[in-house]
């Protein structure tokens, strides 16, 4: 009882949220699931098939696909912004004149929707009137940048325009981090003669994990639900080359018609996301408990 | 927790009750499409124009893409909030609306009106009828088996127009090295499918056709001349530019309309853009049905008027689909749409060549092919489009692994 009992004010004011996540959260997933087993297409409807919509969805080459991808561009994403990001921090933390330009300059791309990263990128890697064309038109006429219409390059291309994008947010993060560190280390790490390189990547880096951390889980949650950068920039082409998830599981739900197997999609979904955060959550929540008593 | 429900529901019953009123209280109608271009507005504006001329209000949601305004609808009728009327395809996008009984029957308007006896074709009445009663009304036919030919390309390259797919392969090298591109694809999947489509229907003709799309027929798919059709449609893609990815179909049509390519196949909508450009058909451009058979494909757009637990509102929707199948209201819409009417009494000398040529065609039962999404669902023709797309893309698919993905679609049940 007195697990109940205990902050009961703090408790009762946590429970609008509790119930919203209990209905919307676990509810919704409960009905997901139930709905992936029916053959559900444009109306939800409670015809059992058993788990033919996951064979189907396993058996699918465009699944194959779209989960090869969310990995591809789940690790470059994430490696890019944070190196890029980290760099950019420490070039701006070497006292530079004008910062605060080179600062804004660096941030503005995370300002932009990604909607509107699509579109640039878009145009820009666009080989009929892009950056190719121009360097064609300028003379250099071995100048070659198909990434964007070829079919094993196009999801590198989608990371570009992510790095582009998310790096600046990483580097604010970092420099914040950056800026906390005390004078008096940097003082006795050029007293012991640590070279600036060195300094940064084994003493200052350790000590600013809690921002490297919160890189690291923004940025995971955006490469979760990449889908409009996606979108804008390749509609999941050419072919399907660049389709995830996500799209995935949007285009059986509308275009297609196909609610079963949309539902059976995001179940996977779900379960791929479960167990990536589970052991994370455990290390955290239990095993941190425990260090912590 | 009881007094906050009861909060809530207070704030809410006074707005569901000026929905109510706000729909039954005159002829208000509310109309979810997805005609935003300039030409399609127009022609839309028709419809609201003829409405409001009967006294009626129409309330115009216009959603960018049919996807989305689908969705929209299928969203709003189980919401409880439907529209009082809204698109759908000339295919089975709706029936799943039918068969669950979302949908108001128009029976008693169209055997009132006499619906079966002027529809035309015949084709147009099974797609709205479900056991006996008209669910939909059928208000254009838009057909997708063109060539659009800018005609001084040819003439510059110095080759005839084609009359065939193949016709097309062999001069296209000609027209390359005269420097223009031979074929304007935008490379999005239902653009490829659609070529695909065509190519396949004046390879094979139409009753081969429907021997895959209706009948599911695997031996008539395996007897060697699908694979043939994949070949050529491998061909044609040695003629397409590499900007192809992602290209919007109109940005494709321009391609042809400015002079850089030489040939877009693509469905009588493109029409509009050579008009817009003020191009005039026959002498600039011309439009070529390839194959030796000529067919003229059934699609278009139909209307469909979801039931509403408001009675007042069934009289608006029957007054509605009344209004358009009007013969004067549907020779003012076809003709600022540039498409075909549904009917053959309806006035239609402002058509150009190539629209007359169409006109022609339609009135011969035999010319009229049916299309993949008029016998399967959205599920069905998207997975097909899906295999269609990556072997255009996909330099490594072979045309026996694109079969037997091909052959697993068909016989998936889907």
């Amino acid at each position: 009882m007195y697990f109940l009992t205990k902050n009961l004010a703090s408790k009762i004011s946590l429970l609008p949220m509790i119930i919203i996540s209990l209905t919307v959260f676990v509810g919704c997933i409960i009905y997901s699931f139930i709905y992936s087993l029916t053959g559900s297409k444009l109306i939800p409807a409670l015809n059992y098939v058993g788990f033919q919509q996951y064979e189907r969805l396993f058996k699918s080459r465009k699944w194959d696909v779209a989960v090869e991808n969310i990995f591809i561009y789940g690790f470059v994403f994430t490696i890019g912004c944070l190196v890029i990001g980290f760099l950019l921090a420490v070039l701006i933390d070497q006292k530079i004149r004008g910062e605060s330009l080179f600062r804004t300059i660096f941030l503005y791309p995370y300002a932009m929707s990604f909607v509107v990263t699509g579109l640039v990128w878009k145009w820009v890697l666009n080989p009929t009137f892009g950056l190719e064309h121009s360097m064609h038109l300028w003379g250099f006429d071995w100048f070659k940048l198909d990434w964007l219409v070829n079919r094993e390059l196009a999801i590198y291309a989608v990371c570009i325009a992510a790095v582009w994008q998310g790096a600046g947010f990483v580097m604010v993060l970092m420099l914040a981090g950056l800026r906390g560190i005390d004078e008096d280390i940097w003082k006795s790490l050029s007293i012991e003669g640590i070279p600036k390189w060195r300094s940064y990547l084994f003493v200052i880096l350790p000590m600013i994990r809690p921002m490297v951390v919160t890189s690291i889980v923004l940025i995971a949650a955006g490469v979760v639900k990449v889908y409009d950068l996606i979108l804008a920039l390749t509609s999941g082409g050419p072919g399907y080359a660049t389709t995830t998830p996500a799209m995935y599981v949007m285009e059986n739900f509308f275009s297609r018609a196909n609610l079963g197997q949309a539902f059976a999609a995001s179940i996977i979904m779900f379960i791929s996301v479960v167990c990536i955060l589970a052991p994370w959550a455990y290390y955290e929540f239990y095993f941190r408990n425990k260090e912590a008593k | 927790m009881k007094k906050f429900f009861s909060i809530i529901l207070t704030l809410f019953i006074p707005l569901s009750f000026t929905n109510a009123s706000k729909a039954g209280g005159h002829m208000e109608a509310e109309v979810i499409h997805w005609w935003v271009s300039g030409g399609e507005q127009a022609a839309i504006s028709k419809f609201a124009e003829a409405w409001k001329d009967m006294g009626g209000t129409w309330i115009d949601t216009a959603i960018t893409g049919g996807d989305n305004a689908r969705g929209t609808t299928v969203n709003r009728i189980i919401g409880g909030n439907p529209p009082t009327a809204a698109q759908f395809n000339i295919s089975k996008q709706f029936v799943d609306l039918v068969e669950q009984g979302q949908l108001q029957s128009l029976e008693e308007v169209a055997s009132a009106e006499g619906w079966r006896d002027f529809i035309y074709p015949p084709e147009l009445i099974e797609t709205c009828e479900f056991e006996g009663e008209f669910y939909c009304v059928p208000v254009n036919i838009h057909s997708a088996q063109w060539m659009w030919i800018n005609n001084e390309v040819f003439e510059k390259a110095g080759v005839p127009k084609p009359n065939t797919i193949q016709d097309f392969i062999a001069v296209a090298p000609q027209i390359q090295d005269a420097g223009f591109i031979p074929l304007a694809l935008g490379g999005q999947p239902w653009q490829e499918g659609l070529m695909f489509d065509v190519v396949a229907s004046s390879t094979l003709g139409f009753p081969h056709m429907a021997k895959l799309y209706r009948d599911k027929d695997v031996e008539a798919f395996r007897d060697g001349k699908m694979e043939m059709v994949l070949q050529t449609y491998r061909d044609l893609n040695k003629f397409i530019d590499e900007g192809a990815p992602g290209r919007l179909w109109n940005d494709a049509t321009a391609m042809v309309v400015e002079g850089k390519a030489a040939m877009q196949i693509m469905g009588d909508w493109a029409r509009g853009e050579f008009a817009v450009a003020g191009k005039e058909a026959k002498v600039d451009y011309d439009c070529v049905i390839p194959g030796k058979e000529k067919y003229v494909a059934l699609g278009g757009d139909v209307f469909v008027f979801p039931k509403n637990s408001d009675p007042k509102v069934k009289e608006i929707q029957l007054k509605m689909a009344s209004m358009m199948v009007n013969p004067t209201v549907q020779a003012n819409f076809n003709n600022a749409k540039g498409s075909l009417p549904m009917r053959l009494d309806v006035d239609t000398s402002a058509a150009d060549a190539c629209m007359q040529m169409g006109l022609e065609l339609i009135q011969q039962p035999s010319a009229i092919m049916r299309e993949n999404d008029d016998w399967n669902s959205p599920a069905f023709t998207s997975a097909w489009e899906d295999i269609i797309s990556e072997f255009r893309n996909d330099p490594n698919y072979s045309v026996s692994a694109a079969m037997d993905d091909l052959e697993a679609v068909l016989t998936s049940g889907l």
